[in-house]
């Protein structure tokens, strides 16, 4: 199986790379690259994304036929997708942080600002939270409910249909921390960096 | 419910680790990877590396640690000490770092804090400010490990570089630290009550009631300590049951 974790410039990717390439030990061809063909001939993709949602769709964009390829090849050919973080920001109509900004309109919604209750809670969301797991889902197998993962962000995806929210956790009020439609997957919280459990997500989704 | 986060720190200097953990089952206690991993494995929230090298030529070493730190530690890993440039940061995190921490380059030029957070994200730019009380509730911003003074009020400071895209602030008091006398819980309470992120709190801890003060009276959003588990005192886990018993919510 070749898994590709897209390198489009979006920050700090290393640690994915480093937790992918530790689950996918000797399983798995890992490739990490922008290169389109690459991207179209594997079976599975990773799209990760750190900075704000603007940096990354800006990103996206600056490489001539990524997006077109990344929806042929999640929305119309229906492969797996894991978005972590901002990656899973992207799939929304619309995002508010820095600028007004486009999304990829995958999953109709919104990525606006967490509520702090006035200063009530600290900005950005960082650290242990426990999910809420809302709907059964494939990379939560074996996966308990209330299980910690660990969270950097200040921006939440609020998608019109809830119906794929897969997890939510509380902070402030309840966020969505994954989300689940076909073979489209979404975690805010970051499983790279979430110790065992999280490797468990990454393997249950190298598993799919 | 968000849990309150125990940091370990690690200070390495010529890439070996000064005041490390004395357990008998190391095989090299001066290895910051092999240190790293017993944290992490014990249910370190976070990994934090001081880099205390004197020199600049050695940078290449920290990074090298980072490497192979990453590749063995699945939990968020900050790297602090040295961190003057954009270079610096870009270096630290392709090697598998996920903060950086700033402290006299933030100070010298706060635009520098900007400039990474805008490049980077504020999720990976954490700013360290080492404090030290001056009069009654006044503290001011020290830099080169407490020599040298600023005349830069600490609160000041700390709302400075929010504003410029801090992600978090790791407040030493430079009046505690190395003393085992607990946090200053004055500073950290003034300085979690003047910014609207998160700071982890630093220097001074002795016993496992210092990190409670820290959280509950300080209003800290993670605790960082250096020897009580260096030294085999404490493991991380007594830290945290300790914590839970008291009510104070952690990643168990």
């Amino acid at each position: 199986m070749n898994v590709t974790i897209v390198d489009y410039q979006s920050g700090n990717i290393s640690s994915v790379i480093n937790s992918f390439t530790e689950v996918a030990k000797g399983k798995v061809y890992l490739e990490v690259t922008s290169d389109i063909k690459k991207i179209k001939s594997s079976d599975k993709i990773v799209l990760p994304g750190q900075g704000s949602f603007k940096s990354c769709i800006d990103s996206l964009n600056s490489i001539s036929g990524l997006v077109d390829t990344l929806k042929e090849f999640a929305i119309i050919n229906k492969k797996p997708l894991l978005g972590i973080c901002v990656g899973l920001q992207m799939f929304a109509d619309i995002g508010y942080e820095e600028a007004e900004t486009k999304g990829l309109g995958w999953i109709s919604g919104k990525v606006s600002k967490i509520d702090n209750q006035k200063g009530k809670f600290k900005l950005p969301h960082i650290g242990w939270n426990e999910i809420e797991i809302q709907k059964e889902s494939k990379i939560f197998k074996e996966i308990k409910n209330k299980s910690h993962m660990y969270f950097v962000h200040s921006y939440e995806f609020i998608p019109e249909d809830k119906s794929v929210i897969s997890a939510t956790t509380n902070y402030s009020s309840n966020i969505v921390c994954s989300i689940e439609r076909d073979n489209l997957f979404g975690t805010q919280f970051h499983p790279e960096k979430s110790d065992k459990i999280g490797l468990k997500v990454i393997d249950n989704f190298l598993k799919l | 419910m968000l849990k309150n986060r125990i940091i370990p720190c690690l200070d390495v200097k010529n890439g070996r680790v000064v005041k490390g953990i004395n357990f008998v089952e190391l095989k090299d206690a001066g290895d910051p990877v092999e240190q790293a991993k017993i944290y992490s494995d014990g249910g370190a929230d976070e990994i934090c590396f001081l880099d205390i090298t004197a020199s600049n030529e050695n940078r290449e070493t920290i990074v090298d640690i980072v490497r192979k730190t990453a590749k063995e530690c699945f939990v968020p890993l900050t790297v602090g000490g040295g961190v003057r440039s954009i270079q610096n940061i870009t270096d630290l995190l392709l090697a598998g770092a996920d903060k950086v921490s700033i402290n006299t380059a933030a100070v010298k030029n706060v635009d520098f804090v900007k400039e990474a957070s805008k490049k980077f994200g504020s999720q990976c730019i954490v700013v360290a400010i080492d404090a030290k009380q001056v009069s009654e509730n006044k503290w001011e911003v020290f830099t080169h490990g407490g020599r040298n003074k600023t005349g830069i009020d600490a609160v000041d400071f700390a709302k400075k570089v929010e504003e410029n895209g801090a992600g978090e602030i790791l407040l030493t008091s430079m009046d505690k630290d190395g003393t085992k006398s607990g946090y200053d819980v004055d500073l950290l309470k003034t300085i979690t009550n003047s910014t609207n992120i998160p700071v982890i709190a630093s220097g001074g801890v002795g016993t496992l009631d210092h990190l409670y003060d820290g959280i509950v009276k300080g209003g800290a959003s993670a605790v960082l300590a250096a020897s009580i588990f260096h030294y085999g005192e404490y493991k991380i886990k007594d830290a945290k049951e300790y914590l839970n018993s008291k009510n104070v919510s952690v990643r168990l």
